[in-house]
């Protein structure tokens, strides 16, 4: 079926073709169909033209984040990147992450993640919980736990991409795990120093670029990030209010609850 | 000799999917070592794109539910053909599993007072699926995941097994290559656990992803185990019908669940007349009731009124909206509209945002201003590999099934929602059962170089063959045939040209051909998966034309009524001494006295 706005357009699209050590951008001309998104188009350039072509993807319909790509600069899930949105004569230029070394084409080597996901202390509920549990209680653990790891917000984090910190800071996707665990009502761990002395946290300085660039919406900055940098601002550099705290004998998840409004945040080196 | 890693588990669980996440966990609980390969990342198996909820009779909603009423809706939802054993254990089983999911982490929706939300579906007698707005699979995986890398798992990801080894008639192990670089690898294994999902990929228009094509039921059957039932296809009834690169994705039945409204061109409320005549009464017998029903549902209260009749079991929706399309009364893109725009738009957001997105950002359709428009797509495969109900295992010793690429649970028709807690179920069981089998295997086993050559040999070969044909064009055609002879509607003359047509393309895989190197290069992964959908596919032509009745999700119009004689026969393919498709229909298990009197008591079963 031909987009309707321009019959028998033809889309070109430069796509990496090549290891890290060796590649070039090869042009494409793809017919174009309504409602077509990058992703069909490299299905087309794959059953066509170049049936090696390496490409990531699993649902196309943007559940599963496995189609994360740089399309004409743009980290974008190709899934759901409308062809309709490139101006007709456009070259639609598509390369891999740049944060993650290239294995081939567009697939690069994300195994880094599932690492730091190692290190994260699970979920810690006590054995005699009340799993009694109200909607508006996990509201904003729900929100976190949306997130289909496409790690769009893990390329576009300056701290990653341009500072290549991989060794010494988590990265926006785990500190919305993190949040989602330390938010969860009957959890009882306390992941705050790990945050703060492996994860880093303090190495985020709250660019909102994550947030930005995130298909399910999650809001990374306001919601994930900037609350735990408050309870790692709370937990150790805060002595007296910590004291006082410890005095009306709240335990960590009331204590929490039981904070005022957010206040401004200076990052921590 | 080609190079290759050999590795070493206890269990090997092949498949990252709920199923083999919850069997890879309960193994490595037992002290076993467990090695889980997956074909995709972790985490992005197809549990991911599941959606509207987890069904178990937790009772939370409507406290007359219980597992004898799961156990009967199972049963009529799957006419009957279903193993009554795998049944019963997952309407046992499943609420247990679900809280364990939540004691693992899982945050589903949650009622008024506090506990797990349950949702209507299709077949189902009272609300009973646990979900998370329409994102529940995601949420499974997801738990699972965490949980599962904190065990001492190992994990393969990206990794494609091509081969089962055997010593003798015991499973020794697996063979197979990294999608990454293609470098070869070799497990050894006591006991291996199959959780690869479905044969989708077999069909042009299909809620499924690459994944899916028919690996494990493909590597059993040359294994020596049996596929049963394998003519049960589910079409699930709403897929998007527009724009073209998203046909077939899934429109979760959650839409209908929360009072979403089917109607034709004309503007009828269609699902009316389609109500078979056994199960009408459990439906409202018009708009009125049906709108009772959804605003006590809406409210969060209880009501006497019956529900919509878009709630009909799947099979039956999926025919209605064919029917109607085939006579004319479909929507302008060929599919038939669903409509939950009536309902107040922030909630609509709330319980369906997946759904939202998905209209918006792919079809430019706002669900929460206007009607759908949805048709069918082939979603899910009742048949499978045939196991023992209560340890999974197959007729290989060592070699256990669990999940979509198991057969008999779902017998003729599935019902939304029973896939998921089927998963959790059956995926636990086949874990401790392939792990107290591996216990009990002496460490000796051996693996003879001959297979492995063949099998480097086998997936050297699309290199070499220089004017080898597009794997993509081949699988194109497999599409063609099972979508023209292998559909919805079937009949004896389409499915013997069908049958013979497959039979022609076997010749074609032999000659796909790869280009370019072995790191990540899907040509060369086709040419080897297309081995296995021709596998499913046969089987899937054959039974179909051996079934000469309709039942659930096969419908002959040359056969259109259900006959009694066909409901205790399962159909079964196997491969033959000569390597070829041997079919043999089996006695179905008899239930015994105690279930049967459940079918024949009138409401409540679980007063």
């Amino acid at each position: 079926m031909p987009d309707p706005t321009n019959p028998g357009r033809q889309a070109t699209l430069k796509v990496y073709r090549g290891t890290k050590e060796k590649g070039e951008f090869q042009s494409y001309k793809v017919p174009v169909e309504a409602g077509m998104v990058v992703l069909d188009a490299i299905h087309y350039i794959q059953q066509n033209f170049d049936p090696e072509l390496g490409v990531r993807w699993n649902c196309k319909a943007a559940k599963c984040g496995s189609c994360s790509a740089e399309v004409n600069g743009m980290p974008s899930l190709m899934c759901k990147s409308r062809m309709d949105q490139f101006k007709h004569d456009e070259e639609i230029c598509v390369q891999p992450l740049k944060t993650f070394p290239i294995i081939k084409d567009l697939v690069t080597d994300v195994s880094w993640n599932y690492e730091v996901n190692k290190k994260i202390t699970p979920f810690s509920p006590s054995p005699d919980a009340d799993w009694t549990i109200y909607q508006e209680d996990i509201e904003r653990v729900q929100e976190f736990r949306k997130c289909i790891e496409c790690f769009l917000c893990q390329n576009v984090c300056h701290v990653l991409r341009d500072h290549e910190r991989k060794d010494n800071f988590m990265g926006p996707r785990f500190m919305v795990r993190v949040a989602g665990l330390e938010m969860h009502p009957l959890d009882e761990a306390n992941r705050l120093k790990y945050l703060k002395d492996e994860g880093h946290i303090g190495y985020c300085n709250i660019t909102k670029c994550c947030t930005e660039v995130c298909p399910e919406d999650i809001h990374i900055t306001d919601n994930a990030i900037i609350p735990l940098k408050e309870r790692v601002v709370d937990e150790f550099y805060d002595p007296l209010g910590k004291f006082i705290r410890g005095l009306l004998g709240g335990n960590k998840k009331k204590t929490i609850a039981a904070q005022a409004q957010p206040v401004s945040i200076t990052p921590s080196k | 000799m080609t190079e290759y890693e050999t590795r070493e588990h206890d269990v090997l669980v092949i498949g990252a999917g709920g199923a083999g996440l919850r069997a890879a966990i309960e193994a490595s609980g037992q002290g076993v070592s467990v090695g889980l390969v997956c074909k995709s990342l972790l985490g992005k198996a197809h549990t991911v794109m599941a959606e509207g909820g987890v069904a178990a009779a937790l009772a939370n909603v409507d406290p007359k539910d219980g597992w004898q009423t799961h156990f009967k809706d199972t049963m009529n939802g799957g006419k009957m053909l279903n193993n009554w054993r795998m049944a019963q254990l997952h309407a046992q089983e499943a609420p247990d599993r679900v809280k364990e999911l939540e004691r693992w982490g899982a945050v589903f929706d949650r009622t008024k007072d506090g506990k797990i939300l349950q949702r209507a579906f299709g077949g189902h007698t009272w609300k009973r699926l646990c979900h998370v707005g329409d994102r529940t699979g995601l949420e499974m995986i997801r738990t699972l995941q965490d949980r599962g890398v904190h065990q001492g798992i190992e994990v393969y990801m990206e990794c494609t097994i091509t081969e089962l080894i055997k010593d003798g008639d015991k499973i020794a192990g697996a063979f197979g290559y990294y999608r990454e670089d293609g470098r070869y690898i070799l497990f050894k294994a006591k006991a291996i656990v199959l959780a690869t999902g479905g044969t989708g990929k077999a069909y042009t228009i299909t809620s499924n992803s690459w994944e899916y094509t028919g690996d494990g039921q493909g590597l059993a059957y040359d294994a020596g185990a049996e596929l049963i039932d394998m003519e049960f296809i589910q079409f699930h009834p709403t897929g998007m019908v527009w724009p073209p690169g998203v046909r077939g994705i899934l429109v979760t039945e959650g839409v209908r669940g929360e009072g979403g409204i089917l109607r034709n061109s004309l503007g009828e409320r269609f699902m009316f007349k389609y109500l078979p005549e056994a199960t009408r009464n459990d439906y409202a017998a018009d708009e009125a009731e049906a709108v009772t029903w959804v605003n006590a549902a809406l409210a969060g209260n209880r009501t006497e009124a019956r529900r919509p009749p878009e709630l009909s079991t799947r099979d039956n929706v999926a025919r209605a909206i064919y029917t109607e399309v085939k006579e004319g009364r479909g929507s302008p893109h060929g599919g038939v509209f669903l409509d939950i725009s009536y309902q107040d738009s922030e909630r609509v957001k709330k319980k369906l945002p997946s759904m939202y997105h998905q209209f918006k950002d792919l079809a430019d359709v706002d669900i929460t201003a206007g009607p759908m428009e949805v048709g069918p797509t082939m979603h899910y495969t009742m048949g499978g590999i045939r196991v023992d109900a209560e340890t999974q295992m197959t007729r290989v010793p060592g070699l256990f099934a669990a999940g979509e690429c198991s057969g008999g649970m779902h017998g003729a028709n599935r019902l939304g929602g029973n896939s998921l807690s089927d998963l959790v179920v059956f995926g636990k069981r086949a874990g401790a059962a392939a792990a107290d089998y591996a216990k009990t295997v002496p460490s000796s086993l051996k693996i003879d170089d001959k297979y492995v050559k063949a099998a480097i040999a086998e997936m050297e070969e699309p290199f070499l063959r220089k004017d080898g044909k597009n794997p993509y064009d081949v699988h194109k055609e497999l599409n063609k045939i099972m979508g023209t002879y292998v559909g919805i509607f079937r009949e004896e003359s389409e499915l013997a040209i069908g049958v013979a047509k497959l039979e022609e393309l076997k010749e074609e895989i032999k000659k796909a051909g790869a280009k370019g190197s072995k790191a990540f290069n899907p040509g060369w992964h086709m040419c080897r998966d297309l081995r296995n959908m021709m596998i499913c596919s046969e089987a899937i032509a054959r039974s179909a034309l051996s079934r000469k009745e309709s039942r659930g999700a096969h419908s002959r119009l040359d056969f259109p009524n259900t006959e009694k004689e066909w409901g205790t026969k399962n159909s079964s393919c196997s491969k033959d001494e000569n390597g070829n498709m041997k079919l043999e229909h089996t006695p179905l298990p008899e239930m015994p006295q105690d279930l049967k009197e459940i079918f024949v008591k009138k409401e409540p079963v679980n007063a």
